[in-house]
């Protein structure tokens, strides 16, 4: 079920809330103030490996017809473009290398290599899903318009294909994403801005004539009779991308644990109650460094959500502050191994496409305080005043 | 003027196209900078290949820009230097001490470290040969005419002698100085840069003459002592370069005696002669954040004030390292008072005030 306000699912105090804010603005400045040489040398160091490998893959794929070279070229393309799409080009376009005053690996300036302009991503991701997290009917991110992911979204007889919808857009994520920002519902329901859209189908147009003559005409023609064969290896390298981003975005918000708020919660949210939205709505999952770097450290979703524009490399340090503040607070910290969270989206994806009287409800886990018995500065204050018979009695 | 080989050749035109066909969303360059980072037009770059003192406190860097640049600079012009420290660009701008075309394939810029400066400093103190820099090409109109006139004054204060430098080294380079006056003021003889070159100049051309003044023990030339220092001085084009109370008062002068079409002055700070705008609600970015602001907050600090990360460079109009297209709406240029309304033109946002709604593009 989704929540009105986050105080309902925390039973946190409005002292207790607004403690939190001050915690975590308070790790902001602290990073903020310690960015620095160390952080430039990380991002060039990716930079120059993403822009090898990339090479190293075009160049491998001109003898894309000896088989080993085939899948080698391709994993160093499909890695490559991994890379740029999730490292890179996603953290550079939230505007978390900007402090570094450089043209070349800022926010305004960042095009990334898949067929979304990166305007219209910097819209639909940075405003809409970071602002409106998780909020049923302003978050185009909870199932994309496609997929049903909620119980308190209406049930259709359209769900009944969800498990081959995911499936198709797993395989074509990239170009799921080019069309995001379009915002489909919108343009079902007739509410859709006419000159807006057509202004934003002749820049997907631009976009995704650019990528298609790189990877689909000019790198096989250069490759002269291997054409097919080279086509085939970006293909693939591409299809490869598509489904490992799709793999690590669903399991940012999908597995149990990551909850939903209905539009009350909106209302009058403070700046620490939107950090409150931000860590229930969101999802972890573990891994070791190498995975981190390959999935944008989204492994870290709950601290990019807190902090979309701090230095990506950074998350795991603030890891262990905010977990530490889930434990003094009994906020509950959703994380697990990347299987186990994929496998929860996947069930819910399964079983959503029925409706929901098919189905059986698991209610989002417990706080830690609706599971415990409270501590005594936990409770409700109990109410002093006696009434009429006290007065009395002491008169 | 020579365009750059690349843009003179069909076929290296057209070669560039494909380049960029074949690695967009990039450009070539962000590969060929992996193997030479001067190999890259992206951004103006160049190598530190000597810091050679000048003084105590004061070095000349030469430059090796890499692709993109043009020699082709006016004698008197300045360039734009970004300088990463701690990860983090900072730009000053700085006048072209080296003459044009000549120095081989580098230029040179004079930098004296300032005692609250510490990227002036670090320039002189702290950067090591080899170090890559970002630059931004040349600019200025503090230069002289072709040809230039028969006779001139310079009236120069501490490192304001630096475009007049090239000036001087240009005019002597073609074996023409003519009738020409520096007056030179620093604090101390120690403080005086290009002093021994000077001398030497003054007494292999009878036609110069090289008044040196310093300061601590003279005083400052006030506009009054010409008379003194130059009697011929309302018969010379003057060309002024030093610290703003010393242009001011050199510029009040000639305006009183109606000859300010005779000076002309080069200030390293912005100097907003355009007047204020009317103000007005800034968008940043389409669907962004808006803010109100008034016709003196220039477009860059409302944006820095609403927490929005935007690139700058020098703050004064030089180095278009802030520049943002205009979605819609009219600004005004603070320096030159130039109203600009064009969608998608590009505006320097340092210089940029709100002359009604606006909307950037970020």
């Amino acid at each position: 079920m989704a929540f009105a306000d986050v105080r309902e699912y925390t039973h946190l105090t409005d002292e207790e809330v607004e403690a939190i804010g001050a915690e975590l603005d308070e790790i902001r400045a602290e990073i903020e103030a310690s960015r620095g040489q160390a952080d430039r040398d990380y991002i060039l160091r990716v930079i120059t490996l993403q822009r090898r490998l990339a090479a190293a893959g075009r160049i491998t794929l001109f003898a894309s017809f000896f088989p080993p070279a085939w899948l080698l070229g391709t994993a160093l393309l499909g890695s490559a473009k991994i890379l740029e799409n999730m490292e890179l080009g996603h953290n550079a376009m939230h505007g978390q290398w900007d402090w570094m005053n450089d043209p070349e690996i800022h926010s305004s300036n960042w095009e990334w290599d898949t067929t979304q302009p990166a305007e219209q991503w910097k819209h639909s991701h940075n405003y809409i899903h970071h602002q409106f997290t998780n909020v049923l009917g302003h978050d185009n991110d909870i199932g994309y318009g496609i997929l049903r992911m909620s119980r308190d979204q209406k049930w259709s007889p359209y769900n009944l294909g969800q498990p081959v919808y995911n499936a198709l857009l797993a395989l074509f994520f990239e170009w799921g994403v080019a069309l995001h920002d379009l915002d489909i519902e919108a343009i079902r329901k007739g509410k859709k801005d006419i000159p807006l859209l057509k202004k934003q189908l002749r820049q997907i147009r631009a976009k995704v004539g650019k990528q298609t003559l790189k990877d689909y005409v000019l790198y096989p023609a250069l490759t002269g009779p291997f054409f097919l064969q080279t086509l085939s290896a970006n293909f693939t390298a591409n299809i490869i991308r598509n489904v490992w981003t799709y793999g690590i975005i669903f399991c940012g918000h999908f597995p149990d644990g990551a909850v939903h708020f209905t539009e009350e919660e909106l209302e009058d949210e403070t700046r620490a109650e939107w950090y409150l939205r931000q860590m229930l709505g969101s999802a972890n999952f573990k891994g070791g460094k190498l995975l981190h770097i390959m999935s944008g450290q989204l492994g870290y979703q709950i601290e990019h959500h807190l902090f979309p524009d701090l230095p990506s490399n950074r998350y795991a340090q603030i890891s262990t502050k905010v977990q530490d503040l889930c434990k003094r607070y009994d906020i509950p910290y959703t994380t697990g191994p990347l299987w186990k969270q994929y496998g929860q989206t996947l069930r819910t994806i399964m079983k959503l496409s029925l409706p929901n009287r098919r189905t059986e409800d698991n209610p989002a886990p417990l706080s830690p305080r609706q599971t415990r018995r409270l501590r005594d500065d936990e409770r409700q204050i109990r109410r002093s005043e006696l009434g009429k018979w006290s007065g009395a009695a002491s008169a | 003027m020579t365009a750059p080989l690349i843009e003179r050749s069909a076929a290296l035109r057209r070669l560039r196209q494909l380049g960029k066909a074949m690695t967009t969303p990039l450009l070539p360059d962000d590969y060929l900078a992996l193997i030479n980072p001067l190999w890259s037009q992206r951004e103006l770059r160049g190598r530190i290949e000597k810091v050679v003192p000048i003084t105590d406190r004061a070095a000349t860097l030469v430059i090796r820009p890499g692709w993109g640049w043009s020699f082709d600079h006016a004698p008197g012009q300045y360039i734009g230097i970004g300088v990463e420290i701690d990860g983090k660009f900072h730009w000053r701008s700085y006048s072209l001490s080296s003459v044009p075309l000549v120095e081989g394939r580098t230029v040179s810029i004079t930098v004296k470290a300032m005692p609250e400066g510490f990227l002036s400093d670090h320039l002189v103190n702290g950067l090591e040969p080899g170090t890559i820099v970002r630059l931004a090409s040349p600019q200025g109109d503090f230069v002289l005419p072709d040809p230039p006139p028969e006779r001139m004054l310079f009236v120069v204060g501490g490192s304001g002698i630096t475009p007049v430098m090239s000036i001087l080294r240009t005019l002597e380079r073609r074996g023409t100085i003519p009738d020409v006056v520096l007056a030179y003021s620093a604090v101390h003889e120690e403080d005086m840069m290009f002093l021994a070159e000077l001398r030497e100049l003054s007494e292999a051309n009878p036609d110069f003459r090289f008044y040196e003044r310093f300061t601590d023990s003279d005083g400052m030339l006030t506009p009054e002592q010409l008379d003194d220092v130059c009697p011929d001085w309302l018969e010379r084009e003057t060309w002024a370069c030093g610290p703003g109370p010393m242009l001011d008062a050199f510029t009040d002068h000639y305006k009183r005696l109606g000859r300010e079409d005779h000076i002309h002055v080069e200030r390293f700070t912005l100097n907003a002669a355009g007047g204020e705008g009317a103000g007005g609600t800034v968008t940043f970015g389409v669907g962004g954040p808006t803010v109100e602001v008034d016709g003196a907050t220039t477009l860059l600090e409302a944006g820095e004030k609403a927490g929005i990360n935007m690139l700058f460079g020098c703050r004064m109009g030089i180095c278009h390292t802030c520049d943002v297209p205009l979605a819609s709406g009219r600004i005004r240029d603070l320096r030159s008072g130039n109203e600009h309304s064009e969608p998608n033109e590009y505006i320097q946002t340092c210089i940029s005030v709100a002359a009604g709604d606006c909307t950037l593009t970020l």
